[in-house]
């Protein structure tokens, strides 16, 4: 989710110096609106509530808005205390402008917001009249997986929401622990995916699904039994980057492709989690920034990632866990209505992602904690550098780039000036003596290897 | 002027710009548009069997005389300008001399048996292009790279990366010192008295001489017009007219066109010979031109001074670790570069003009010590070592002492092989945990392995995937001496 991100800290930390704070109302936007008839700038217009994008859930016929509204982490009464309650108020105005503008889907969890999502979720849904809006809750028995235990979460969920029906119910987190084994314990061997299917006959559960991270067999193993469950709807992490690079993050993850593809087939719309990739698609470099700002310069970064996972036409809703107002406007005006990626655009998207997993910014504050080197290696200079290569677009995603030869010489030429050669990545002998004294926890010798590739590739023009 | 010693003029300056750059360069660029002129010098042509070069030279010489010696030999063209420097002082100041001709084919005899006899490298002290060539390795070059430092430091401060720094180092005290002696000699010969060098000593001139003896082009005396006056002997540098006879000797003129302009009675004039007797000449004195070089020494010498402050100022380093300076290891053998076949193909080959050692990018190449190889190229890795993706060297050879290499050549061919010195390694004494040769091994001939003992791994040999490139020596973290070193192989192998 979006606010589970370091970046996202960053992110309201620059809002809140800009003086624009995560407590910007409806009112207040109302009350120092411009008067009518004066345009605004495309990047702070009003969403216009008439023009968001719809998704029909194909077995029960809902009109789900493309932007759906992740309840994971509700604003706090006081942001820097992980303990501090709910702000209930602030809950009740980010939904309220969430509805108005046609958002209806609101997606939470038992286990949520240290259990209390429910309950808030609920409490500002209640203002609204039950056909506004579609629930979605999950049966997140991870730990304990009885009958009983399970039951007790099941019923807990219709108190907290205080609803007696609920819209859009998965079976949470398929593919974790053992895979398959773990979803027999928590679904098939104590009875619980029958009673949920009777549930679902009876009319209080509307929608039956499973949301999945993790083990691909469990994924198909669902799947597989499609026929005789029929699932309402699936929920999957997709975005440009988890696409089709997903292993490259995370070993267990699967490509999205593959996972949209297969629901597809079956006519299963997808409900989509991490589009942002934990907040990280929000902010890239300097030159992947460049590239989006000339194409589109009133748009956020983060409306690319927003627009990508809309865009394949059986995604039935794109979560996003907005904490703050600023984010929930840029994500309406993204989806008020979506214009879907063009050909070019996934292309340039595909190339982004590339970019962005060949070379992630190494997070080195330069503190110098790693100094001296037993060795000579002067580390934060090579990180450093390596950044700013980042930055400026000296890193090459391939050698067939069309920027290469510049690109090339401006590393090289500029590595030998920021550290000298002697004290260069290549005579990093992996001691691992800096490791521990690191606060950001990088694999320094690792990562110095892994530079020291990336310049070997340059120097002998090897291609890649 | 007349229009030939124009030509001449604008063509020496020509080539001999052009061959200065090509010893200054460091970048590789100069030597893919202007490789072609070392490999047009007459020494590296025979050396390397270049027929088609050898053919050409001699038909040019003996159509027009000893051209190559005015225009393509660079330390002939350098010989005009320290004379000419040395006119300035004095007008008329040469005289007709006898030829020298035991002197001469004494010292060329002994050029031809120290050469064919492979008696050393001892034959490349004489050699023309190899002395002009080791003046402007040894000499200028550093002060090149000084002032493209200064350059490179300009850029960076302005963020742009049109130039990049590199190491200035002298890369031997015989080199540096022979070079020195050259350039002084010659030098000094050439201001007292022309081309003296180039008549009496130059193996390359004595060859010529021989040829040009026969040519069909040549400056004659008109005896109708000639006054007698004696001026053209008086500003011949190559001392070869004979003004009471009427003769030039024509195996030593370098067809300079000096001659022509200095008769006032226009009596010489460049031509067939009609007659045999009739050769006289009037010598020619000139004053003018010339400056720019000279103005462009001076410039060079203060900016290099001027690079060598700012240097030492970049040189200080923050609160990191101290670095030794890596020392070379005692080889039992000589390393030379793949593409030279063996030590003994090099030695035989190589004329040390060490465009070879300029080229080298990576600090790898410098000047042998020894007499037997003297100024000759031989390998060392303390400043970086035969990278894999490099051929500059075999690119450059005029002579083919190194051959043409292709890079997937290079690297399967065996120069050397890797030694493990126990006492030095890391993990073997200190128990650090290192794999830096192994990991840097562009072939993967090094493995660690466990030491039976227990204890860290250590590095292990596979002697036979080694090719010598000295990745592991170089990047190897033991200072001074390196745990893993490069022992040179006596005839280079294929892997």
């Amino acid at each position: 989710m979006q606010t589970k991100d370091k970046k996202e800290i960053s992110r309201r930390e620059f809002l809140k110096r800009l003086g624009l704070g995560g407590v910007v109302t409806t009112a207040a936007l109302a009350g120092c609106a411009p008067r009518k008839g004066e345009d605004r700038p495309a990047s702070v217009a009003e969403p216009d509530p008439a023009q968001m994008t719809y998704r029909v859930t194909p077995t029960t016929g809902d009109r789900v808005s493309l932007l759906g509204y992740g309840c994971m982490r509700w604003p706090q009464v006081d942001p820097r205390d992980r303990n501090s309650p709910m702000d209930q108020e602030q809950v009740n105005r980010l939904v309220d402008y969430a509805i108005e503008h046609g958002v209806n889907y609101f997606d939470t969890a038992p286990v949520y917001g240290r259990g209390l999502s429910e309950r808030v979720t609920g409490n500002a849904l209640k203002r609204h009249p039950r056909e506004k809006f579609y629930i979605a809750t999950k049966l997140s028995n991870t730990r304990d997986f009885s009958r009983e235990a399970a039951m007790a979460m099941y019923r807990k969920s219709f108190e907290e929401l205080q609803v007696d029906y609920i819209d859009y119910y998965l079976l949470h987190s398929i593919g974790g622990g053992e895979g398959i084994p773990t979803v027999r314990k928590r679904f098939f061997d104590n009875g619980m995916l029958d009673f949920l299917l009777e549930e679902r006959k009876a009319g209080r559960i509307r929608n039956l699904g499973f949301s999945y991270h993790g083990d691909i067999r469990a994924f198909d193993y669902l799947l597989s039994l499609h026929d005789e469950i029929r699932w309402d709807f699936v929920q999957i992490q997709l975005n440009y980057v988890d696409w089709k690079h997903a292993a490259e993050q995370n070993s267990r993850n699967t490509n999205a492709e593959y996972l949209y593809a297969e629901l597809s087939k079956r006519n299963i719309p997808s409900v989509i989690m991490e589009p942002l990739l934990g907040g990280r698609l929000a902010s890239l470099n300097h030159h992947l920034t460049e590239r989006m700002q000339r194409l589109r310069p009133e748009e956020s970064i983060a409306s690319w990632a927003f627009r990508f996972a809309g865009t394949p036409p059986q995604v039935l809703t794109v979560l996003s866990g907005m904490t703050y107002m600023e984010h929930l406007q840029d994500n309406l005006r993204t989806y008020s209505p979506l214009e879907p990626c063009t050909e070019e655009e996934l292309v340039m998207l595909e190339d982004t992602a590339k970019l962005y997993l060949r070379y992630p910014l190494i997070k080195c504050t330069n503190c110098q904690y790693c100094m001296p080197c037993p060795y000579g290696l002067d580390i934060p200079g090579i990180f450093l550098h390596y950044n700013k290569c980042i930055n400026e677009g000296n890193v090459s995603a391939s050698s067939g780039d069309a920027d290469y030869r510049r690109a090339r010489r401006a590393f090289l030429v500029g590595y030998d000036r920021s550290v000298p050669k002697l004290r260069q990545a290549a005579r990093c002998i992996g001691c691992g003596e800096c490791v521990e004294h690191c606060p950001q926890s990088i694999k320094i010798p690792q990562q110095l290897q892994r530079i020291d590739a990336y310049v070997e590739a340059l120097k002998q023009e090897t291609e890649f | 002027m007349n229009i030939y010693r124009k030509c001449r003029t604008a063509v020496a300056l020509l080539f001999f710009a052009a061959l200065l750059l090509l010893f200054l360069d460091f970048s590789g660029v100069a030597h893919r548009f202007l490789g072609w002129l070392a490999a047009v010098q007459l020494l590296p042509a025979i050396l390397a069997v270049n027929v088609g070069v050898v053919v050409a030279l001699v038909l040019l010489t003996l159509i027009f005389g000893r051209l190559y010696c005015s225009v393509i030999c660079p330390l002939g063209v350098m010989q005009d300008g320290f004379a000419r420097l040395g006119l300035r002082s004095k007008k008329n100041r040469y005289a007709y001399s006898k030829p020298k001709t035991v002197l001469r084919v004494g010292v060329f005899v002994l050029f031809v048996v120290l050469l064919v006899g492979g008696v050393g490298s001892l034959f490349t002290l004489l050699a023309p292009y190899s002395a002009f060539g080791r003046i402007v390795t040894n000499l200028l070059q550093p002060i090149w790279m000084g002032v493209n430092n200064l350059l490179a430091a300009v850029a960076a401060h302005f963020d742009s990366y049109a130039f990049y720094a590199v190491e200035v180092w002298w890369r031997g005290a015989a080199s540096l010192a022979t070079a020195l002696v050259t350039l002084v000699v010659v030098g000094w010969l050439a201001w007292r008295g022309g081309r003296t060098w180039c008549n009496t000593i130059c193996p390359v001139g004595t060859l010529l001489g021989f040829i040009s003896r026969f040519a069909l082009l040549r400056p004659v005396i008109d005896t109708t017009k000639c006054n007698g006056c004696g001026r053209c002997a008086r500003n011949c540098k190559s001392a070869c007219i004979d003004p009471k006879h009427h003769t030039i000797d024509m195996s030593r003129c370098v067809v300079c066109f000096d001659c022509l302009d200095s008769c006032k009675q226009g009596a010489i004039s460049y031509r067939r010979p009609k007659v045999q007797s009739a050769e006289v000449a009037e010598p020619v004195s000139e004053k003018r031109g010339g400056m720019s070089r000279r103005a462009f020494l001076a410039v060079t010498a203060t900016l290099a001074a001027t690079t060598a402050a700012e240097a030492k100022r970049q040189k200080v380093d923050g609160g990191l670790a101290t670095i030794l300076d890596k020392k070379a290891p005692h080889r039992q053998q000589p390393i030379v570069p793949a593409g030279a076949l063996s030590l003994r193909h090099l030695t035989q080959h190589c004329t040390a003009c060490q465009l070879c050692i300029s080229a080298c990018p990576n600090g790898v190449l410098r000047p042998a010590q020894g007499v037997m190889r003297l100024l000759q190229p031989e390998m060392g890795y303390e400043r970086g070592y035969c990278r894999p993706e490099c051929t500059r060297c075999a690119d450059v050879c005029p002579t083919n002492a190194i051959q043409p290499i292709t890079r997937e050549e290079k690297s399967s061919t065996r120069i050397g092989r890797a030694v493990w010195v126990r006492e030095n390694c890391l993990p073997a004494t200190e128990g650090v945990q290192c794999d830096n040769c192994a990991r840097h091994c562009p072939t993967g001939a090094i493995r660690m392995v466990e030491q039976a003992e227990g204890g860290r791994k250590i590095p292990a040999v596979d002697r036979m995937k080694c090719i010598g490139c000295g990745a592991c020596e170089h990047l190897c973290p033991a200072r001074p001496f390196s745990a893993i070193y490069v022992e040179g192989l006596d005839e280079h192998e294929q892997i």
